[in-house]
């Protein structure tokens, strides 16, 4: 889900930086409050941990295929939001500066879609609540239950928003030409698979953690020892039965309606049903005055019908010679790295 | 050799491209920053179908390519990361925007073609950018900037420990994934039975690792922040530098140097 910064306008990745920037600032603040200085080499080791680990291979059984982490629930889980939110930072920054995985402008988008969603999303509206609540009665084994589930529903849910970021920010820079609803329709599927995956490997993490050190892990209750054990294997296979069936169904249902946001908007009369949202495909959004001025601006401002050079009278030939004048410039780059190759083999030489 | 072994790899390949010697290299890292990101934004601005426009962008990286003596191979070897998505958004859109905007010889080319010749080339311009400031800055230089630029010390000084840390886990990882591999032959990744425990092993020592590093940085003085080796103040040459390339930037931008170049031979 890394973004490249081509994928990006300067208006849309600045933007982005300036919410990113202002969530780390929040983070910040809220660490120095805290007044913890062992955190951060605990931040440190653990970003380091979770960098290399996104790199292990996990087989998926009976599919024949591997699945990833992305880390955002874990930090979340083991360091709290704000630590995990810059923690995610510096991989994010690491993976862009030293592996171009990600731009360097397309930074702040990313933390965003990948950081923000795992570690605040996730903590505060997922893995907290549940870990808070009654699921699966009392006791460790409840508990255990519960680290289960707030990583899978956390980890769906977080990387169905990050994908559906991806396809807002691109859609909004104007980079594709790919409709919406299909952008969207081709996008959050793939993702439901991946978080479910993603929420399996970090809930067996994060239960093999609870079991050694519990005290590691935020918002855990510690008591409860001495309760009669119940299978944990049993309640992963649960989950697991029921996560890939919801997310086997709706990956599914979402792959025969590739325009499913569409479908849902303007109806389907084929298959019977006519009044989804009762709009009209064909005058949907057009019929308002704020609507035929914003079509009227976008027709100016997103074609250059001739491709011409601006005041020119002859769009050919100003095309021709837009494509003369790059191959010149094509020409004059090869040539710098000629003079550059032959000046370097001239000092070697002479070293 | 697995993943992170060529991770490890292409870490220290990064390090050693930044410990070089060349004029690029001894430039101020604040200068060599803010010039990249002026780059990135400006190479970002132009308009989709603008690709004439945008292909004189090539000139400068070419320049800092040879300037600097960086391998270009490396850094199109990173290019396997960025161009798959990329291109995954570009490729729609030939299907989508059919209009012919140019012909040439009697083939027509619609807008969807050049937007997305535009749009790869945009992502090969950052990358190569991106890749020079790395190659030719080290990291601890680059944090010092960022100090002068006055990001957070927190973040900073997290940025400087856990890249000093990727090194150290991805080595030990690297290592438990050989030994796992050796003894699950045929087997394409971690089984599901080690799904916690493979990480999660590592993850406890990990954790007492940070304390004993913590206790190692309170015993050397550490209070708040790391204390960075002076890097040289910022110069006139530095200063010119910028300037220099920032307006070379501003030139190619918003004066078409391949319509005025291709305008001298094509009348």
């Amino acid at each position: 889900m890394h973004m490249a910064d081509a994928l990006l306008a300067p208006a849309v990745a600045a933007t982005m930086y300036v919410a990113s920037a202002s969530a780390a600032g929040v983070s910040i603040h809220q660490l120095k409050k805290d007044d913890e200085p062992q955190k951060l080499p605990v931040m440190a080791v653990t970003s380091a941990l979770v960098f290399a680990g996104q790199m292990i291979n996990y087989t998926i059984p009976g599919t024949g295929s591997s699945g990833h982490m992305c880390g955002g629930m874990m930090l979340s889980a083991l360091l709290g939001p704000y630590a995990g939110f810059l923690s995610m930072i510096v991989i994010l920054a690491i993976q862009c500066l030293f592996f171009a995985d990600g731009g360097l402008m397309a930074l702040g988008a990313n933390c965003w879609n990948m950081a923000f969603y795992g570690c605040f999303v996730g903590y505060f509206l997922i893995w907290r609540p549940i870990m808070n609540g009654k699921w699966f009665g009392e006791g460790k084994s409840a508990e255990r239950g519960r680290i289960i589930a707030a990583s899978i529903i956390g980890c769906i849910i977080t990387l169905q928003l990050g994908a559906f970021s991806v396809v807002l920010e691109t859609s909004l820079s104007g980079i594709t030409e790919l409709p919406f609803g299909a952008f969207c329709a081709l996008m959050q599927p793939i993702h439901l698979a991946i978080g479910l995956v993603e929420g399996l490997i970090t809930a067996a993490v994060l239960v093999f953690v609870y079991n050694s050190r519990p005290e590691l892990l935020q918002g855990v209750d510690l008591s409860g020892e001495g309760e009669p054990k119940r299978s944990l294997k049993s309640v992963v296979t649960i989950l697991a039965i029921v996560a890939l069936v919801v997310g086997g169904g709706l990956s599914l249902l979402a792959s025969s309606n590739p325009d499913g946001l569409e479908w849902a908007l303007f109806g389907n009369e084929d298959g019977g049903y006519s009044t989804n949202m009762g709009l009209d495909e064909e005058n949907f959004g057009v019929s308002s005055g704020a609507a035929d001025t914003a079509g009227s601006i976008q027709e100016k401002t997103s074609f250059l019908p001739d491709y011409a050079f601006p005041g020119s009278e002859s769009p050919a030939g100003t095309t021709v010679s837009g494509i003369v004048g790059s191959a010149i410039v094509a020409g004059v780059a090869i040539l710098i790295c000629f003079i550059g190759g032959f000046f370097r083999k001239r000092k070697t030489q002479t070293e | 050799m697995n993943k992170m072994q060529k991770a490890l790899h292409e870490l220290s390949e990064m390090d050693e491209l930044a410990a070089r010697q060349s004029p690029i290299h001894s430039l101020h890292p604040a200068a060599k920053l803010i010039t990249t990101i002026v780059y990135i934004l400006i190479t970002l601005s132009f308009d989709k179908y603008d690709l004439s426009g945008l292909v004189p962008m090539v000139l400068w990286p070419v320049i800092m390519f040879q300037v600097s003596g960086v391998d270009v191979h490396t850094c199109f070897y990173k290019l396997r990361i960025v161009l798959p998505l990329v291109m995954a958004v570009g490729l729609f859109n030939p299907f989508f925007d059919k209009e012919i905007m140019v012909t040439i010889g009697g083939v027509g080319i619609s807008g969807g073609v050049i937007s997305m010749i535009t749009l790869m080339l945009k992502g090969v311009f950052c990358l190569m950018m991106s890749f020079l400031l790395m190659a030719t800055t080290k990291i601890d230089s680059l944090c010092a900037a960022l100090r002068k630029l006055h990001v957070p010390a927190m973040l900073v000084s997290l940025l400087q420990l856990t890249y000093r840390y990727v090194g150290v886990m991805t080595e030990e990882l690297a290592v438990m994934t050989e030994a796992y591999s050796l003894r699950a032959p045929g087997q394409k990744g971690i089984h599901v039975s080690a799904w916690g425990s493979f990480l999660g092993q590592l993850l406890l020592r990990s954790m007492d690792r940070a304390q004993e590093l913590f206790s190692s940085m309170m015993l050397r003085g550490y209070h708040e922040h790391f204390h960075y080796a002076d890097i040289r103040p910022f110069n006139i040459k530095d200063a010119l530098f910028m300037g220099l390339c920032i307006a070379f930037f501003f030139l190619l931008r918003y004066a078409d140097i391949a319509q005025l170049i291709g305008g001298l031979f094509v009348r």
